[in-house]
């Protein structure tokens, strides 16, 4: 774990791995200190800022108790269950850069229980960890100008779904009819940074 | 742009008669949630936005107006008080001159026309009872990156406005916000200084100069290219997240300083950030404008306010 400065109000916490990052972003978060304004994981790193001027002494007392090799961090206790229609149009691809059947890049992608590692991109977009090793590939050589809302594709170590149309570039093998991100709800996003997922195949 | 408190006092509202070059909704934004990959957004110097609040009897985080370069003109749907701050500016209220940084008074039917700047970019507007269209996140601010929040003003647009709940509240002397060019600009190194070659130096003897396509998202900087240190030459850094005002230096080599509609993540290294207190002053630095950045290493901390 190494503390890198962020301007006056923040550190980023630099991670060997995408565990780590979940262990010292869950710990972080049971440590409800109440100057943390921002708790932002990515692949890597944890971003913690706090309010300006609050300090960052309680910042670096809570990540010396923080073990980020502690492998069972707590989990939000949030399960989603998300319906997917395997009907992407780099299905093809996919089984065959996998060299599998695309019954098979089905069952491999919707079989596992993912956990979101972070969310980034636009709002709503969940990066998804727990990809099966054949699905995990390379992005397109040549991004979509607009992917539609929806979109279900895998890039490198992640799944994810698309909440709104944008460009992209993931390699997409379904869509969800899922609202992923609704600004007006209570909880806007569907996916959080430590939920669980499950996939639901539709016919 | 419609809303049900509009419904429920029909005459309180405003009509955009001249949206201008860019008007924008804007308040004190979304902080908080950059963990669901929202944009923090809100107005570029929110200390400028809160004056015109008090000045106008809001509460200081009330929806208002963010107007880069004049050109609006609005008609008061009812009696109603606006305030206008940031640099000075030449308004007028039914061709009558008014003053900026005060109380201006409407009669229904009343228009205000605010003019450009003569110095720096934006201009903020309050309006008595503040813009009452919808809140996403709990704002009401347009955030040009993630399209939350309203579209940006245009002609014929009608915006809602809120009961007032509060009296506008005039001072002797509001000193409108002074713009510096050449733009002296304070930044604390890391969190990746090292990837670039001898950065602290790059960024402190470059004579910068603020670029075209600066927005919202980030200030760009035309200058000396900062190429990267041997051992990160060619090296890919796994997306982070970046905070407003971090100075990102993309493959070009030219930083950008990341603004309030700014990504939540980023896949290029950040070399310093700039510290809070300088943030406001950068929603004024014209395209063309002169900046210096002015490093200090991350130890050498500032008092504390």
């Amino acid at each position: 774990m190494q503390l890198l400065p962020c301007g006056p109000d923040a550190l980023l916490v630099e991670l060997g791995s995408l565990r780590e990052v979940d262990a010292v972003r869950a710990g972080l978060a049971r440590a409800a200190l109440p100057e943390v304004a921002e708790l932002v994981p990515a692949a890597r790193t944890v971003l913690v800022a706090v309010r300006p001027g609050a300090g960052l002494d309680g910042v670096r007392a809570a990540l010396e108790g923080i073990d980020p090799a502690d492998d069972a961090p707590e989990r939000s206790g949030r399960t989603v269950t998300l319906p997917v229609r395997y009907d992407g149009p780099d299905l093809d691809l996919v089984a065959e850069t996998a060299g599998c059947s695309v019954d098979d890049v089905i069952t491999t992608h919707s079989q596992p229980v993912y956990t979101v590692a972070f969310n980034g991109f636009v709002p709503g977009f969940g990066y998804l960890t727990g990809l099966a090793p054949e699905l995990q590939q390379p992005r397109l050589e040549r991004p979509r100008e607009r992917v539609p809302a929806g979109a279900v594709g895998i890039a490198g170590e992640f799944t994810g779904a698309y909440p709104r149309p944008s460009p992209g570039g993931w390699r997409l093998v379904g869509s969800t009819d899922a609202e992923l991100f609704d600004p007006r709800r209570e909880l806007p996003a569907l996916l959080h940074p430590g939920d669980q997922v499950r996939i639901q195949v539709l016919e | 742009m419609t809303s049900p408190a509009a419904s429920a006092t029909p005459s309180r509202r405003v009509a955009v008669l001249r949206a201008g070059p860019q008007a924008l909704v804007t308040d004190l934004g979304r902080p908080g949630y950059a963990h669901l990959g929202v944009p923090p957004s809100g107005a570029l110097d929110p200390g400028a936005l809160r004056l015109a609040n008090r000045l106008a009897g809001n509460p200081e985080g009330t929806a208002g107006l963010e107007v880069l370069l004049g050109g609006l003109e609005l008609r008061a749907g009812a009696a109603c008080t606006m305030a206008v701050t940031g640099p000075a500016a030449v308004l007028h209220v039914d061709g009558a001159a008014a003053d900026s940084h005060a109380p201006v008074h409407l009669d229904a039917g009343a228009v205000l026309r605010l003019g450009a700047p003569t110095q720096g970019l934006r201009n903020w507007v309050a309006i008595s009872g503040g813009i009452a269209v919808d809140a996403e996140l709990g704002s009401r601010a347009t955030d040009l990156l993630s399209g939350l929040g309203p579209a940006p003003l245009r002609d014929g647009d009608t915006l809602p406005l809120g009961l007032p709940d509060g009296l506008p509240v005039g001072a002797d002397v509001v000193v409108p916000t002074a713009v510096d060019d050449p733009l002296t600009v304070p930044v604390l190194l890391g969190p990746r200084d090292g990837w670039i070659e001898d950065a602290a130096r790059r960024l402190a003897a470059t004579s910068w100069t603020v670029s075209e396509s600066s927005n919202r998202v980030g200030l760009r900087l035309e200058g000396e290219p900062m190429p990267r240190a041997a051992a990160f030459e060619g090296a890919e850094l796994p997306s982070e997240p970046v905070l407003t005002g971090a100075v990102q230096v993309p493959a070009n080599g030219l930083p950008v300083i990341f603004l309030a509609d700014h990504p939540v993540t980023g896949g290029y290294p950040v070399v310093a950030v700039v510290l809070p207190e300088a943030l406001p002053a950068l929603a004024q630095a014209r395209p063309g404008s002169a900046l210096r950045l002015q490093p200090a290493a991350a130890t050498a901390r500032r008092p504390r306010r």
